[in-house]
């Protein structure tokens, strides 16, 4: 038997979590240090899956690993990537190594900067890396009972990441919501996918939550167009879909950075994910059926999103409705049911995910040293942290379409994808690029030229090499993909296949 | 004639009453100041009592045993273990209990309940149950009652007797009539003579409704659930902790036996009212445990909750389902002893049980913290420990019989649980205390406070995560019933 990577790669962060509990609550750079090495650790493990599955030309389900956990019940622990899920296993390791050296600190009583996380940090990496692991989990299970148990370990964590290391005015209030609505979305989708696995039974007579196997399982049209719905949106909650996202701009802002970019980064992608994989891939003829509700939901959510984000003020609630307008462009991505649209999906998922990370990373670095995200407080930035607004721009470019980022090569397919489905959409749609192009270029301006406020001058202390080392990585991604497509969408295009065959070739 | 099938069948009984023996004539020789190693004696017996029964006592084919008053089966079996774990934990809490814990009648009274217990377990004749119930009954009221200087615990003490010897006249009731009509107080022969007509349909719904009436009581569903705060608040902390989880188990045993084997034929009309029951039972025990500002009273009204929960694996009215119930009473003894454990060694330090003096416990001991937090999220269904795979299976046993629209009540129950659950957390994680000078001094666990906290833990993460063994366990104790 092979090396089994996947599982070393998902258990990984519930180890280091456990050793870092068994550590004295003192040694706070020792745990940083475990917290680092793991990430490290599981990201190279991450990337070596990415290029392995991309230099390989491999399609299909690859790596997979079977153990029988509960026979009686054909529940199994199987784990297998394809070209769907490989980028997302990337981004999650990418930004939990990114979320690290951000979380790591720097105190100074003299300059009033108190960043990263002081105080329980043991706690705050343990609590980091199960959400961590329970991500990675999702992303690589083949099971549906499997996938459930994972996806509810990412979401308790972040109740107690926001409630306790948050901000203070918000959080307890932001975390309580934010758990319930993912939780009712995930106890939804299971009632569905309890349902599923007795029809198969009934069907079949095969009693198993192997997802591979469901696919076959021969749901009626009319049982699909019952229970997609359910399935779909419960999941999609976490993907932040409209009219449900209302949980998420008041989490991003209440979380402590490395959890913002946690929750919008990779959680909203585990949504995203999730309603694809279960809901689409398994019911496909209920996803055509609903699909012009979906595709509706997400219109809403791109352009509405983008135009709440362009009234706020706040910094972190900005980029916090501009997640829900990009994510907005995933779900209408997925809505189309056709291979440019599923492409440009797969891509943005991706894409999305580097970039909100890099944005909440610098609104923290900023907040640490000027205790104000509030945009017209904020000014002249770029001559004290050049480096933060270098990879600001970045960030901004990509959240424009800009070509030769690889936001734009997410944008166009989805957009293209859109207009063979219904025009109208498509031109809607667009108009988010606009409103978009104009809050990212605004607070660009405010925040990083201009004067510097009187009160701010001599308060703003350089950033770290660790900060650079996180903003490097990022940027790195997004410049990559948009300059060599080739390094991602030839593997995404593998895992649209398989859906599209699921579809019907529709 | 005594087989040796015989004497398996009741071998950890046996053990168990030779451990009371020894712990009756042992302890009166003690020094005041070495009575609490009576504890170290009950829960090191009743564990090596376990090991024996694992390895000698195993049943094999369901058989009828002592002139068909016992039936020895996997069912019973794996009660029996859940139990003498559950006493074997409550003994380890009860030994550093101010009050209770160097009296050695405490160990004995929890023995003689225990007995009791298993013998509800086993039993398969209508005065072997009622006997069984009583033994398992009469010590709990006295232990609910056994601090006398304390008003609350006398006043608990008296309430769980009245309630108590109330509900178990009603059932001895509806027994009596099943002797009257049927001419036979064995289970095993009930169906038949339902199913062949001798007993009409009027009278089979009042004897069910009867007997639901004493078991209602010791699972505590609504409307016999009056009794279960104020007992759990008065009573001392390792008995209410044992009343909510051992108690409550062997009253799911003989349901799970009795229902299941006595009235098949009628099962698609007893359902639906164990449905309703189970639904109210859910909301309202989770409804008013959202108020509570005390945790053992919150405690008590999240088990009246968890009992309507492990009912829609009754309503099932499958193997399936009541493999869910044998399972999910497996976690939940684990998670909620583990949750009584945690708020005995806080209050036993610091004498406070409110919620809110919960504040900044998270610094002053993570560790115990933790523990708690493991605990309630267990309760409230989150993985990776075992009250989230509990809850999928019940609610996969519901689904498959066809209950959906139960499932849908649980699950809006489980969201309620998650606010409330959430809620205490908030004060253990996110609160500070009033003098934060104070969260310098760490709470103090004692050793028998340790073992048993941790052994309890590692019980929630294995049931939660390695669930095969225990599932093929429950799934082999679920065989015997249909």
């Amino acid at each position: 038997m092979n090396f089994p990577i996947l599982s070393v790669i998902t258990f990984l962060p519930f180890a280091a979590a456990i050793i870092m509990l068994m550590m004295p609550a003192n040694r706070k750079t020792e745990v940083r240090g475990v917290a680092l090495a793991t990430a490290a650790l599981d990201l190279l493990l991450a990337g070596w899956v990415y290029l392995q599955y991309l230099l390989g030309h491999l399609t299909g389900y690859q790596f997979i690993e079977t153990y029988n956990w509960l026979p009686a019940l054909g529940i199994s622990l199987k784990f297998g990537v394809d070209g769907m899920s490989a980028p997302l296993v990337l981004l999650t390791g990418i930004v939990m190594f990114t979320g690290v050296l951000i979380s790591w600190g720097d105190f100074d009583e003299e300059r009033h900067l108190s960043a990263g996380i002081q105080d329980r940090p043991r706690e705050f990496f343990a609590f980091l890396f199960l959400l961590a692991g329970g991500v990675f989990g999702v992303f690589v299970s083949l099971d549906l009972f499997m996938l459930f148990f994972f996806y509810e370990i990412a979401v308790f964590p972040m109740y107690l990441l926001i409630s306790i290391w948050g901000w203070v005015k918000t959080r307890e209030y932001a975390a309580m919501k934010l758990t319930l609505y993912l939780f009712i979305g995930s106890v939804v989708a299971l009632v569905g996918a309890l349902v599923m696995y007795w029809t198969q039974y009934q069907n079949t007579g095969i009693l198993s939550f192997d997802m591979i196997q469901m696919e076959s399982a021969g749901f009626s049209a009319s049982f699909q167009y019952i229970w997609f719905l359910p399935v779909f949106l419960g999941f999609a909650v976490l993907g932040g879909i409209w009219p449900f996202h209302n949980w998420s701009p008041d989490g991003h802002v209440a979380a402590p950075t490395a959890v913002s970019m946690f929750h919008a980064g990779v959680l909203m992608k585990l949504g995203a994910f999730a309603a694809l994989r279960v809901g689409i891939m398994l019911l496909p003829e209920g996803a055509k059926q609903w699909a012009w509700l979906i595709m509706i939901f997400a219109g809403v959510a791109v352009v509405y999103g983008a135009f709440i984000a362009f009234v706020q003020t706040d910094l972190k609630y900005m980029i916090g409705f501009s997640s829900v307008s990009h994510m907005g462009l995933v779900v209408l991505g997925v809505s189309t049911l056709n291979h440019d649209g599923l492409v440009g999906a797969g891509v943005q998922m991706f894409s999305h995910g580097v970039m909100t990370a890099l944005f909440f990373a610098i609104t923290g670095m900023i907040y640490d040293r000027s205790h104000t995200r509030q945009i017209p407080e904020l000014g002249g930035m770029m001559k004290a942290l050049p480096f933060a607004g270098f990879g600001f721009i970045i960030g901004g470019l990509v959240s424009m379409g800009m070509p030769g980022f690889s936001g734009f090569v997410a944008e166009f397919p989805i957009f293209m994808g859109v207009w063979g489905r219904q025009w109208l959409v498509a031109v809607i749609a667009s108009i988010s690029i606009i409103i978009t192009a104009t809050y990212i270029m605004i607070a660009i301006r405010r925040v990083f030229f201009g004067p510097m406020p009187e009160k701010l001058e001599g308060h703003i202390s350089p950033i770290t090499a660790l900060d650079k080392i996180a903003i490097f990585t990022l940027c790195s991604c997004m410049v990559l993909i948009g300059i060599f497509p080739a390094v991602m969408v030839p593997m995404v295009e593998t895992g649209v296949e398989n859906i599209l065959r699921l579809l019907g070739g529709a | 004639m005594f087989t040796p099938i015989m004497f398996a069948s009741i071998l950890p009984e046996i053990l168990i009453l030779t451990l009371a023996v020894i712990l009756l004539c042992v302890e009166p020789f003690w020094k005041e100041d070495q009575r609490r190693n009576a504890g170290w004696l009950t829960s090191g017996g009743l564990f090596l009592i376990i090991i024996v029964s694992l390895l000698f006592g195993q049943p094999g084919e369901p058989t009828s045993v002592f002139g068909n008053m016992i039936r020895f089966d996997w069912l019973g079996f794996f009660f029996k273990i859940l139990f003498m774990f559950a006493a074997a934990v409550t003994a380890l809490f009860l030994m550093d209990h101010e009050k209770a814990g160097q009296r050695g009648e405490a160990y004995l009274l929890l023995l003689a309940s225990l007995l009791g217990m298993n013998l509800m377990a086993v039993s398969a004749d209508l005065i072997m149950l009622y006997l069984a119930i009583e033994t398992a009954s009469i010590p709990l009221y006295i232990l609910a009652g056994f601090l006398l200087a304390d008003d609350r615990s006398t006043e608990a003490g008296f309430k769980y007797l009245l309630f108590g010897t109330v509900t178990s006249t009603v059932m001895l009731y509806g027994f009596s009539l099943i002797f009257g009509f049927a001419g036979t107080t064995n289970i095993y022969l009930l169906s038949n003579l339902f199913a062949s007509g001798q007993i009409s349909v009027a009278l089979a719904f009042s004897i069910f409704a009867l007997v639901l009436v004493g078991i209602g009581f010791k699972i505590a569903i609504v409307p016999f659930q009056f009794w279960a705060p104020d007992v759990y608040q008065g009573s001392p902390t390792p008995v209410a902790g044992f009343l909510s989880t051992a108690s409550k188990a062997a009253g799911f045993a003989v349901i799970v036996r009795f229902f299941f084997v006595a009235f098949p034929d009628y099962a698609p009309s007893w359902t639906v009212i164990l449905a309703a029951l189970s639904a109210i039972t859910m909301t309202v025990g989770n409804l008013l445990a959202m108020s509570q500002t005390n945790i053992k009273r919150l405690l008590a009204y999240s088990s009246i909750a968890h009992a309507g929960y492990a009912l829609i694996g009754v309503v099932a009215f499958s193997q399936l389902g009541a493999a869910s119930v044998v399972f999910y009473l497996a976690a939940y003894i684990a998670t909620n002893l583990l949750a009584f454990g945690v708020v005995m060694a806080f209050s036993r330090v610091t004498g406070l049980e409110d919620i809110t003096d919960y504040a900044g416990m998270s610094r002053r001991s993570p560790w115990l913290g933790l523990m708690m937090l493991a605990a309630f999220l267990s309760l409230a269904g989150m993985p990776p420990f075992g009250g989230f795979v509990a809850k999928v299976f019940v609610f996969a046993a519901g689904v498959q019989a066809g209950y959906t629209w139960l499932i849908i009540v649980g699950i809006l129950n489980s969201i309620l649980g998650v606010y409330y659950y959430l809620n205490t957390m908030k004060y253990i994680y996110l609160y500070r205390m009033p003098n934060e000078d104070e969260e310098n001094h760490p709470i103090p666990l004692t050793r028998p406070y340790a073992i048993a906290l941790v052994v309890l833990v590692l019980g929630v993460i294995l049931v939660g995560t390695v669930f095969a063994p225990w599932f093929s366990w429950s799934n082999a104790a679920a065989l015997n019933l249909f």
